[in-house]
């Protein structure tokens, strides 16, 4: 066998593996959605009709919100846990992961029971107060389990930044403010955007959490699961699966070429 | 800028004792190296002097006439060139060495001049707009310089800033960074192991041990009048003498040697180049190692005292392995210390 018929053999999962669940599957996709009555003007429908377009909008910036959110949070907690040696951290950090281990539907289901009618912060409340199945419950439930995935990445940059970076920007006059905005953030922002972009494809695409709590409102998933289920409009399921990826994909490529280096969106 | 230190000490949160109750007294302009094997609380020392670590209660801190004490690190004016360098990898070499200028808040003009005026000092002209990482050891070690003395701080601090280097480099380094540290004209400190550095850029040699300063002198001072067998033994490496004294004579397992007449002390150290290699020498033993130097040859010989001893040589007739031969110590070059407490 020469090296070049050797590489080819190789070579040969890859292509199996990219064909059959990649290419194959994605080309299927496609067709489905102009296969229906309307054609291509299925895409032109999402633009055009504000349920389509605007839960696609409000999807992507419940997305973004759970993005930052997570990052601003993690990011504090996690240079706080790298940090400090203390009693009971590691308890802490695993009660922070523990999110990890559940599927969306309980995590939908821990948000009920905090902010639902019959939920904690209606109870100890006066007023009537009941979120679980707004927006903002919606961004508490893809919160919650964005938190782990962006604090272990978190934990592992901030373990390998210099502490002599710091201490030389405060030997230069840097105030903590300064210390965090020249030295800290740009020493994890590789692993700020790698851990966002994966909060945020997991936030784009959630279902489990949506199916419990978006009850009053529309997300993509939740959109292409009833036009896929119960009005069987299979081109317009397939044509939204596209545009939810295309949309994911773009900005994730954005926050790719921000960093420069190969930690989201392939491409 | 003096800086003034008064019973300044460490200890760290698990109970060590880091630094003991120290005082120092660096003058205007001086450059006072630290030197002292690792874990002796040199860097310690400079850290609490550069604000990066809280001394105990007790301690002064004195710039001139300001305490500095309790005045944080970002306020203190220092220079800092850190043992890995530190450079902010995301800045340029321009970028680097006019932070703490940007810090300062000085128009943007005056920042672009005084840049350019260290850059020129510190002959990096040609490697201004770089990224840091594309830089050479050597180039961060002046880069790092350029980038504490740009502020014009009161107090330049340098913290092993060789030790990164490889030996060959170090050697250049070493001289150049003496001329350097001379050109600023600022008071300085540098903390380092290796007692050539000290000596090479120092104007004085604060030797410590076991988180104490057990003597500070010039380095001529250091070498030729050490008042305890460490720092006989660590600079200069002398070696001891172990063997029984006799009134003026000291009884070795391979022969007799006078002392000085002025000693007080009652171990004897001799340095290597001062054991001579003599047939009509009192003490004999056997050679064991001939290492050629170039401009001399070292001589390791056995029998003398029970460990190996080293002598310098540098005549004609070089010795030959196993060879039996005397050796002389003159009175006067033998080191006489008080024994360890």
């Amino acid at each position: 066998m020469t090296n070049r018929t050797f590489v080819l053999t190789c070579l040969t999962p890859l292509l199996i593996f990219s064909l059959a669940f990649l290419a194959f599957p994605l080309m299927r996709l496609f067709l489905a959605s102009v296969e229906g009555d309307n054609g291509w003007a299925v895409y032109l429908d999402i633009i055009r009709k504000p349920r389509y377009i605007n839960t696609l909008v409000l999807t992507v910036l419940v997305s973004l919100a759970t993005t930052f959110a997570a990052l601003a949070v993690s990011t504090t907690a996690g240079m706080f846990l790298v940090r400090n040696k203390f009693r009971g951290r590691n308890i802490l950090l695993s009660i922070l992961t523990l999110p990890l281990a559940f599927p969306g539907v309980v995590i939908g289901f821990l948000i009920i029971l905090l902010g639902g009618r019959q939920g904690l912060i209606n109870q100890i409340t006066p007023g009537h107060v009941v979120f679980a199945y707004s927006v903002l419950g919606l961004f508490l439930g893809y919160l919650y389990f964005s938190i782990p995935r962006v604090l272990l990445t978190v934990m592992a940059a901030a373990e390998k930044l210099d502490p002599a970076l710091e201490e030389a920007a405060r030997t230069l006059g840097a105030n903590p403010f300064r210390v965090v905005v020249d030295v800290i953030l740009p020493g994890l922002m590789p692993s700020l955007i790698a851990s966002g972009a994966i909060a945020f494809a997991t936030a784009m695409g959630a279902f489990g959490t949506a199916f419990t709590l978006a009850t009053n409102i529309d997300v993509i998933p939740m959109v292409i699961y009833t036009e896929f289920t119960l009005s069987a409009n299979i081109a317009m399921a397939a044509a939204l699966s596209i545009v939810l990826g295309i949309v994911t994909w773009i900005l994730l490529l954005i926050a790719r070429s921000l960093s420069g280096t190969t930690v989201a969106a392939g491409g | 800028m003096t800086l003034n230190l008064t019973t300044t000490a460490k200890t760290f949160g698990d109970g060590t004792k880091a630094l003991l109750p120290t005082s120092l007294k660096v003058n205007t302009g001086e450059i006072v190296s630290l030197l002292g094997p690792s874990g002796c609380g040199k860097t310690t020392l400079l850290r609490i002097i550069a604000g990066l670590e809280t001394p105990d209660p007790g301690g002064k801190i004195w710039f001139d006439s300001d305490d500095v004490t309790d005045l944080p690190v970002e306020r203190r004016q220092v220079g800092m060139v850190f043992q890995s360098y530190a450079l902010f990898p995301n800045m340029s070499v321009r970028a680097n060495i006019g932070y703490g200028l940007k810090m300062k808040k000085l128009p943007k003009a005056d920042i672009e001049a005084r840049v350019s005026e260290v850059l020129e000092m510190c002959q990096l002209n040609d490697y201004a707009q770089r990224a840091v990482t594309a830089l050479s050891g050597g180039q961060r070690q002046r880069v790092a310089l350029a980038r504490a003395i740009a502020p014009r701080p009161r107090l330049l601090l340098l913290d092993e800033p060789l030790s990164a280097l490889d030996a060959a480099l170090r050697e250049t380094l070493r001289d150049e960074l003496a001329i350097l540290l001379r050109k600023f004209n600022i008071t300085a400190i540098f903390v380092t192991h290796d007692q050539n550095e000290a000596m090479a850029i120092a104007d004085r040699v604060a030797v410590m041990s076991q988180g104490e300063i057990v003597q500070s002198g010039t380095p001529e001072e250091l070498y030729r009048k050490p008042t305890s067998t460490f720092v006989a033994s660590f600079v200069g490496s002398a070696m001891h003498l172990a063997g029984e004294i006799n009134g003026s004579k000291l009884q070795l397992k391979g022969g007799e040697v006078s002392l000085p007449a002025d000693g007080t002390g009652c171990e004897a150290f001799v340095r290597a180049e001062n054991i001579q290699i003599n047939k009509n020498g009192s003490l004999s033993g056997y050679v064991d190692t001939v290492t050629f130097l170039g401009t001399h040859y070292r001589v390791g010989i056995s029998g003398v005292i029970s460990e190996p001893i080293t002598s310098i040589f540098s005549g004609n007739k070089v010795p030959k392995l196993g060879e039996k031969i005397n050796l002389t110590i003159e009175p006067q070059s033998i080191l006489l210390l008080p024994s360890k407490a």
